[in-house]
């Protein structure tokens, strides 16, 4: 690591720099409460694609957010110059617009000063992820495919960003974050066959370019002369990402608010929310916390209020709403968020053990084009891809053509035959680095297929 | 910079509201020539661009472009009778494309200095020098078939500028269209407004330079209706106003308000809709709703790149592979089914006088008369079909279709509007109904999904009406199709004409690593499709 050590940290504003902006802001300001953001920092990345570098690039970006408040009135003016007459300009620019708005009833004072844990999330080495090493990083994979006489294409993305937060109350935080996500699809060159693998983390030493190629490798060469099977309701061992593609969508529905309106899958019959109600098989939980290692994230949120740990789901049963500061005063309940991070309990199996104990089902690598189809139950529809396969008397047989579910991670939930253990994964299908999530593999009963597809 | 940046701001919307009665016509720009330019900004921003790029040039690069971006955007936000967002956001910055012996380099940063942009110049050349590591195939760009152009300039269509617009008339329009909806019944009712203004310059080692200006805008509005026990909830969004590469005038003519009252009729049946049975159905298809699924269906899979495996990664592959096999050979739909690409439409979101690599979009087919004749291309990937276009005798060249979402993405091929064109008879909407026995008909765009070759694809949509002969006999519910892409496009029978053309469109057409955006338009008049498959998507919690 010694030479990585000597590269320079990807540029973003330090705290120093940071807090003086903050200052000027509050400085220029003439409303009754002023709030700043700053996000700065760059997002590096390189694509490949048939085996060679397709297109590279880095860009540099740090935009202020000023949000300006005249009694119950707000507005929100966000620029990325950060000289003296731009950040003037736009103190001014969110104070008259600010004036022009009518008022919000909903409107909190802003935050005084607060106490947050010390973030876990940056690292150095993904900091410094430099052109060259992300090539390097790149053709450990692209050499082994073209050795094997395949087709690699992927993406490797780095961010290195700087959050800093400070309101005309004394409130300030300045936390730095890291993230990278690396993925590849290996293809044959005939295009009958597909495999994908990818990994995500805050660091870039926890991921391992060979790996990455000999499962993406494995993959595609296993997955040529795919049979179509008939949709239906299928046994599925779906490995951590294509679990982690479903189970995170119910992170985007633990909305309190919509729930305690009537228009969420968390409303309760006749009113209310379904806290306390028990939704999903009783070995379920699920939660957020930010200082996990694992799954780090920040420790504020965009509004200076501190995030911890919650837990969303408990044995089955839902423990906690997603409740932004007004839902939370106006319903007397604590405030709550993901923090951007979600993870789930896990069981003692692995992979091979729950095929092992299959007699007919499927291997699921990943989804694909994963869309909402009926808020009222999480039912969202997508597709198999990459890598999709037969279990029949607990073995793999062979490779079958993909398949389109409708199908909803509570039914999922509550089809629950086994769980391997959590394992942080890859499940943006952008290939982006994406919400931190840690979901363990897991084997489900009756899950929903509806079509088949020719799609390799 | 010599010119601070409030005197830009000041400077650009007085010249842009100057400037908003001339035609976004490109020959007539170019017979303007030496007017005033339509901002002030732009004498820097040439001279910034042409120093990156002679940077470039400097430290080994054998072409360069160079985008320089100043974009505005707006959104107001609201629910019932409260403003929940008014967010003013101004992006500004610029990126450098470079090849270095046929490999590519990008570097985009948001400090716009002389010595900066050549700092970026130089690490766009590093990049590319790096990635020069992994080459196996040196890439070539196709020639331009227009004479570099020294000084073009482009505007949208766009007849009022909607950064002239006061804000409390923006919030009034929204709060006068939300009481509406609450006066006819809405439980609950949110509704917005976004803008964008784009003012973009180009310059290339080849001559051009370019200066753009590009707004978009969108008003929306969705509907909740919820039922008494709790138990069931419906939304009916405004997917009969679609977003346009227009101003102001575009929010206006919308008319929210004059709307909204039938949005939440059309909401509260859907609480007590027919669930539909399923089966295979004749389908009618109302532009609202169509032109998603010729997005989905016909425009991305002739991308080129996902047709040479550039996308497999995320946005897929392509059935329309491998081009020889495909080019001149496979029936997409029946003989008079025709589509073309083009980004000239007044109005339409992917409309420009020319492409982010200096090219001028031309209209093409990519469907003639059912056969498939021609793919989406850049000026890198045109090169790919010179053997098709030598033996059509056609030239290889650039259609025009490359495309960056802001400054800090680098430039790839992205689709144009590509458009499904009417038939030659008068027909209309009502005369598809006529014609069906036992149909569904299918308003607005709802769920949406597809796989990664663009074979097997899911729509919902916003409305469902049973149709039983010629007629509509009620309101169905949880409904949801499942087609096969060649099929479903042979099994359209019946068009409808001219009259009944309309352009859809959304600004989020997500493709790449990083992910970017595109805004695209599509035409289209109704269709009809025979016996397709349609599921029901409602289940008990």
């Amino acid at each position: 690591m010694s030479s990585r050590s000597l590269r320079a940290v990807a540029r973003h504003l330090s705290r120093a720099e940071a807090e003086a902006i903050c200052k000027r802001v509050l400085e220029f300001s003439t409303a009754d409460e002023c709030r700043v953001t700053i996000n700065s920092g760059v997002r590096a990345n390189t694509r490949f694609a048939v085996n060679q570098i397709s297109t590279a690039g880095d860009n540099y970006n740090a935009a202020v957010s000023i949000r300006s408040v005249f009694g119950k009135k707000v507005a929100n003016v966000t620029v990325n110059r950060l000289d003296e007459a731009a950040l003037r300009d736009a103190v001014q620019n969110a104070e008259r617009i600010a004036k022009l708005a009518p008022d919000d009833p909903e409107l909190l004072p802003e935050l005084g000063p607060q106490t947050y844990q010390d973030a876990v999330v940056w690292n150095d080495a993904t900091a410094s992820l430099e052109p060259d090493v992300r090539a390097d990083a790149v053709r450990q994979i692209t050499e082994r495919a073209r050795a094997a006489g395949l087709v690699s294409t992927g993406y490797l993305e780095a961010q290195a960003q700087a959050f800093a937060i400070a309101n005309s109350k004394g409130l300030f935080a300045y936390q730095r974050s890291t993230g990278v996500a690396f993925t590849t699809t290996v293809r044959t060159e005939d295009g009958q066959g597909s495999g994908w693998a990818g990994a995500s983390d805050n660091d870039f030493t926890r991921i391992d370019p060979r790996q990455l190629a000999e499962r993406a490798i494995e993959k595609a060469r296993r997955s040529v002369n795919a049979a179509a099977i008939e949709p239906g309701r299928y046994t599925v061992v779906l490995e951590p990402t294509a679990a982690a593609n479903l189970i995170q969508l119910i992170g985007g529905a633990l909305n309190a608010r919509n729930a305690d309106e009537g228009r969420s899958f968390f409303s309760k019959a006749g009113g209310g929310n379904k806290i306390g109600e028990k939704v999903v098989d009783e070995r379920v939980t699920l939660y957020s916390n930010p200082l996990d290692p694992r799954v780090p994230a920040n420790t504020v949120n965009g509004d200076g209020s501190p995030v911890g740990a919650t837990t969303w789901i408990e044995n089955g049963v839902v423990k906690n709403l997603a409740y932004d500061r007004f839902w939370a005063q106006r319903t007397g309940k604590q405030q709550s968020s993901t923090g951007g991070t979600l993870a789930m309990n896990g069981g003692t199996e692995t992979v091979e053990s729950m095929i092992a104990s299959t007699q007919r089902g499927l291997l699921v690598t990943r989804f694909w084009y994963i869309r909402g189809v009926d808020p009222r139950t999480i039912l969202f529809t997508g597709l198999t891809r990459d890598g999709t396969f037969l279990i029949e008397n607990g073995r793999v047989t062979r490779p079958v053509k993909n398949l389109r579910y409708n199908e909803s991670p509570i039914f999922m939930l509550n089809n629950l035959l086994a769980m391997g253990r959590p394992e942080r994964v890859s499940a943006s299908e952008s290939g982006g680095p994406g919400q931190a999530i840690m979901i363990p593999a897991m084997k489900i009963r009756d899950f929903n297929f509806t079509s088949t597809s020719d799609a390799i | 910079m010599s010119t601070s940046r409030r005197d830009f701001l000041r400077s650009s919307a007085a010249a842009a509201a100057a400037a908003s009665l001339l035609t976004a016509d490109r020959a007539q720009a170019a017979a303007l020539g030496g007017r005033q330019p339509l901002w002030s900004g732009d004498s820097d921003h040439r001279e910034l661009a042409m120093r990156a790029i002679d940077a470039a040039r400097a430290a080994g690069a054998s072409y360069a472009d160079c985008r320089i971006s100043s974009a505005r955007s707006q959104n107001i936000g609201t629910r019932e009778r409260r403003v929940t967002n008014i967010g003013d956001n101004e992006t500004f910055g610029f990126g450098v494309r470079v090849m270095v012996e046929g490999t590519w380099g990008f570097a985009a940063s948001s400090e716009l200095s002389a010595d900066e942009v050549a700092r970026v110049a130089r690490q766009a050349v590093a990049q590319a020098r790096a990635n020069r590591r992994a080459m196996v195939k040196p890439l070539e760009l196709a020639p331009i078939h227009h004479p570099p152009v020294p000084n073009g300039q482009w505007r949208s269509p766009a007849r009022i500028d909607p950064f002239t617009v006061a804000i409390e008339d923006k919030v009034a329009y929204l709060m006068e269209a939300n009481a509406a909806a609450l006066a006819a019944g809405a439980r609950f009712v949110n509704s917005q407004m976004f803008f964008l203004k784009d003012e973009k310059t180009f310059a290339s080692t080849e001559g051009t330079v370019t200066q753009q200006t590009i707004f978009r805008a969108q008003p929306g509005m969705t509907v909740t209706m919820v039922s008494a026990d709790n138990r069931d909830f419906q939304t009916r969004q405004s997917t009969d106003i679609q977003p346009k590469g227009l101003g102001y005038e575009h929010v206006l003519d919308a008319d929210l308000k004059r709307h909204a009252a039938r949005w939440v009729e059309e909401a509260k049946q859907k609480l007590t809709a027919k669930p539909v049975e399923v089966g295979r159905y004749d389908l009618i298809l109302h532009p609202t709703h169509l032109w998603l699924t010729i997005h989905e269906a016909i425009a991305h899979p002739t991308e080129l790149d996902r047709a040479y495996g550039f996308e497999a990664n995320y946005a897929g592959t392509s059935f329309l592979s491998p081009p020889e096999q495909m080019l001149g050979k496979f029936r997409y739909g029946p003989d008079f089914m025709n589509v073309v690409a083009d980004r000239s439409a007044p109005g339409s979101l992917s409309a420009c006088g020319w492409d982010d690599e200096g090219v001028a979009p031309e209209s093409f087919h990519i469907v003639k008369n059912g056969i498939f004749v021609d793919y989406q291309t850049t000026r890198e990937q045109a090169m790919w079909l010179d053997w098709w276009y030598k033996s059509q005798n056609m030239p290889t060249r650039s259609h025009g279709c490359s495309y960056a979402q802001t400054w800090a993405d680098v430039q790839f091929q992205r689709m144009p509007n590509v458009n499904l064109m009417p038939g030659e008879r008068d027909l209309v909407w009502d005369d598809l109904i006529a014609a069906t026995e036992n149909g569904i008909a299918i308003v607005g765009d709802g769920s949406f999904s597809i796989d990664q070759q663009r074979y097997n694809a899911q729509f919902g949509g916003q409305l469902f009406y049973e149709v039983k002969n010629g007629k509509i006999t009620g309101m169905l519910k949880d409904v949801a199709y499942q087609i096969r892409t060649p099929e479903f496009w042979n099994a359209m029978d019946m068009i409808g004409g001219q009259r009944s053309y309309e352009l859809g469109g959304a600004f989020g057409d997500g493709k790449g690593q990083p992910s970017q955006s595109n805004a695209v338009s599509h035409g289209c008049p109704p269709t009809r499709h025979k016996q397709v498959n349609v599921i029901n998507t409602g289940r008990q919690a």
